[in-house]
């Protein structure tokens, strides 16, 4: 099997990858911002639920958490559900376990933003949704473009994670060509795709970086 | 005179740290008072009661006869409700020691988001009015920079602008001139100096003690929570009557 027939194969896992990365950022990143709030609420038990939730997703491996949200609903309720479900199950598992990691990225910018700010809205008469969306979020945004940049390249690696519920993502696919051709040049071939995948990923972020860097 | 602000019998501790006792305060329009003292005296503590940033816990809070906070029978301060204290809030404005400025926004948009998205005032009119405070301040030329761009002192200037452009009432002032330098604090006081004499109201949290007997038709020396002495700024700080004023004053007079 020449390069050229494992590359086009390879490019239709690639399209299911970045299927996967963009659903996952869609969802992750908002629900992030919920559960940093949660997080940070003022209502001790919801701030300890939250806690517990976080410190599971972010403890236990995602291939782990992945399987659970695939063959939970069947083993745990019984529910015998549609084959469109590995798909749905991948993104659930993927936004949730991204979305407890953002949360408390999120977090940590939130709280790094001086009490200054709040004060001097809070004289001028902003309310706390006028506040936050208009002064806190978006220096929270500048501030954390690195730590988000280093999860959204783990992500890309991540998403050869879907193999495990068998989903035909770039990984998956390299995988079963190497095994059938008994050949690794398939993953090597995949790991130069995941590299270019990661490099204009970096290139974006620190685009993005530089175009927030007009204050300090 | 017209009665700008008034505190009555204003009590705040933090746990058990009594800050403030029973500390009573009036302000008439045009009024300029400074309030001098030690480092934790209180007079920041009171300040940030009379901008709602604090709460007090007893007594009342009044701006031009709308109540912020009123005592009930026990002395305790009872704050009205959400928008009875929004409506207080456009009475004053505050300039704080470190500008607080809002990084991420140019110098104009500093000055004109809180008149346009609070103040839902005509846009035209508040950047031309905006234009008008930087031109006052010296700043005509910078209201497309970004704070991290400015001095101390310009970012001092800008943020007294930002305050103006809600045209409060009253304006406070906390320690306006304790992140500059010399040179640049000198800026800042020609700006209040200026203001007081459009018979701005003010009350000024201060440690220039010259400035303050300058600029003040009353001064307040705090200690301990408590009002040590107040009254004409050249007799206060010229011939102090208490052993803590002059102690207090007695480097200052050397």
């Amino acid at each position: 099997m020449n390069l050229t027939v494992v590359m086009q194969q390879l490019v239709g896992g690639m399209g299911a990858s970045l299927l996967i990365f963009v659903l996952t950022l869609l969802f992750s990143m908002p629900l992030g911002l919920a559960v940093a709030f949660g997080r940070m609420s003022k209502f001790k038990p919801l701030q300890a639920i939250i806690k517990f939730f976080i410190a599971i997703l972010r403890g236990t491996p995602l291939m782990l958490q992945l399987l659970v949200v695939f063959f939970g609903p069947y083993y745990m309720f019984g529910l015998t559900l549609p084959r469109s479900y590995r798909f749905i199950a991948v993104i659930v598992g993927f936004a949730i376990n991204y979305a407890a990691y953002f949360a408390e990225i999120y977090r940590s910018g939130i709280e790094s933003i001086p009490k200054g700010q709040y004060e001097a809205a809070a004289v001028l008469g902003y309310n706390k949704q006028q506040t936050f969306f208009k002064i806190i979020f978006p220096q929270m945004v500048k501030r954390v473009l690195p730590p988000v940049t280093n999860e959204v390249i783990t992500l890309v690696k991540d998403t050869s994670l879907a193999f495990v519920l068998t989903y035909e993502e770039m990984f998956t696919v390299a995988k079963q060509i190497a095994a059938a051709q008994t050949t690794i040049m398939p993953l090597f071939v995949a790991g130069v795709f995941y590299f270019i995948f990661n490099a204009v990923v970096a290139f974006a972020m620190e685009r993005i970086e530089k175009k927030l860097s007009y204050y300090r | 005179m017209k009665k700008v602000l008034e505190i009555n019998h204003c009590n705040k501790s933090f746990g058990d740290n009594e800050v403030l006792k029973d500390i009573s305060l009036s302000v008439s329009e045009g009024q300029v008072v400074s309030i001098i003292g030690p480092s934790g005296s209180g007079k920041s503590t009171l300040l940030r009661c009379a901008t709602l940033l604090e709460t007090m816990d007893g007594g009342d809070l009044i701006y031009l006869g709308d109540y912020a906070a009123k005592a009930d029978a026990e002395g305790k301060a009872v704050y009205g409700d959400k928008d009875t204290l929004q409506a207080v809030k456009k009475h004053f404005g505050l300039v704080f020691q470190n500008f607080n400025l809002f990084p991420h926004y140019s110098v104009m948009r500093n000055i004109t988001e809180p008149p346009i998205l609070i103040g839902k005032r005509n846009k035209d009119e508040v950047y031309a009015e905006a234009r008008e405070l930087l031109k006052k301040m010296g700043l005509a030329d910078k209201e497309d920079a970004y704070p991290c761009e400015l001095s101390g002192g310009q970012q001092q200037r800008v943020s007294i602008a930002r305050a103006l452009a809600m045209k409060p009432a009253i304006l406070f002032f906390d320690e306006p001139t304790s992140a500059l330098d010399p040179e640049l604090t000198g800026e800042i006081l020609k700006v209040i100096k200026d203001l007081a004499a459009e018979h701005m109201t003010m009350v000024i949290v201060t440690h220039e003690m010259s400035f303050a007997r300058d600029v003040s038709d009353h001064i307040i020396f705090m200690d301990g929570g408590v009002i040590v002495e107040e009254g004409d700024p050249k007799e206060l700080i010229n011939n102090p009557k208490q052993d803590r004023t002059k102690a207090f004053l007695s480097r200052f007079q050397q």
